[in-house]
């Protein structure tokens, strides 16, 4: 009977390993190709085959914006783990009471601030705009979003290469109770 | 074709705040009608800004932003008199651009 358990366990423990192998072979994989992807894009870039003063749907980073975690549309955005920077300011209201339009403001003041990214961590698809800055724009952006429920929005920030991340919960009051 | 946008540019100080509303459904592709069918997502996807010419911002955005969106920026080094151009597409291929001049 003991050595009927034993077996049990182990046959289980191999089947945890299997498991826990798979996934991570797969996440390498996809982020391989990511990277292959959007290499090439840098190269028709600026081989001029895409004319970036075309408003263009096409460029639609639809792995990002169809990510259904945070954590799928950072890496969609290349962000992988951005860090806290005190110089990136997220302003959004503490409690909405309609969650179909929630003004958002988002200013950068880290030098060289090229890109500004909002998520809505507990929406559907958690990225909800992109914006790339040149010519002399300031790296601040206001928005309104769409809130499914109370969620942390986030800003990610580019500079230098580097990604940082400003977040800010808002809480969200379904049928006017005021909270 | 959808209706016109409308369009604030203001220079305060150096810097020229643009305000932008846009006329879109903004239709997430998540909500369902009385019947219980699901409404087809529709959406702006792409967002650009162009001053004195220039482009200055380059947005991409998802079914997430309101309904009839209204952006606001900044930008340093515009005049009053520069042309503003806002243009967007939208996942069905509507497109739409309106002008106007910084005060």
């Amino acid at each position: 009977m003991t050595r009927v358990n034993l077996e049990y366990i182990s046959f289980n423990n191999n089947h945890s390993t299997r498991e826990g192998i798979n996934p991570m072979n797969t996440t390498r994989r996809t982020v391989l190709k990511g990277a292959t992807a959007s290499s090439i894009l840098a190269g028709l870039i600026a081989a001029g085959a895409l004319r970036p003063t075309q408003v263009l749907a096409a460029d639609w980073n639809k792995a990002a914006f169809e990510a259904h975690e945070t954590s799928g549309a950072l890496k969609g955005l290349g962000a992988g783990a951005p860090a806290e920077h005190k110089d990136l300011m997220i302003k959004v209201p503490d409690i909405a009471e309609n969650g179909a339009v929630v003004p958002v403001d988002v200013t950068s003041n880290i030098p060289n601030t090229i890109s500004i990214a909002i998520l809505v961590d507990k929406n559907p698809f958690p990225l909800n705009a992109v914006f790339d800055f040149a010519n002399g724009a300031v790296a601040d952006v206001s928005a309104r979003l769409k809130l499914g429920q109370t969620s942390l929005v986030k800003a990610i920030a580019k500079a230098d290469g580097k990604f940082y991340i400003a977040q800010k919960e808002c809480k969200v009051t379904v049928g006017g109770c005021g909270g | 074709m959808a209706d016109p946008m409308k369009i604030r540019a203001q220079m305060k100080g150096d810097v020229a705040e643009i305000r932008v509303l846009m006329s879109h459904a903004m239709e997430t592709g998540q909500r369902k009608d009385a019947a219980g069918k699901v409404i087809p997502a529709h959406f702006i996807q792409a967002v650009t800004v162009e001053v004195g010419g220039k482009k200055i911002v380059e947005g991409q955005i998802g079914g997430s932003v309101s309904r009839n969106p209204v952006f606001g920026f900044k930008m340093k080094g515009a005049k009053a008199g520069d042309k503003v151009v806002v243009s967007w597409v939208d996942n069905k291929g509507d497109k739409r651009s309106d002008e106007a001049v910084i005060a």
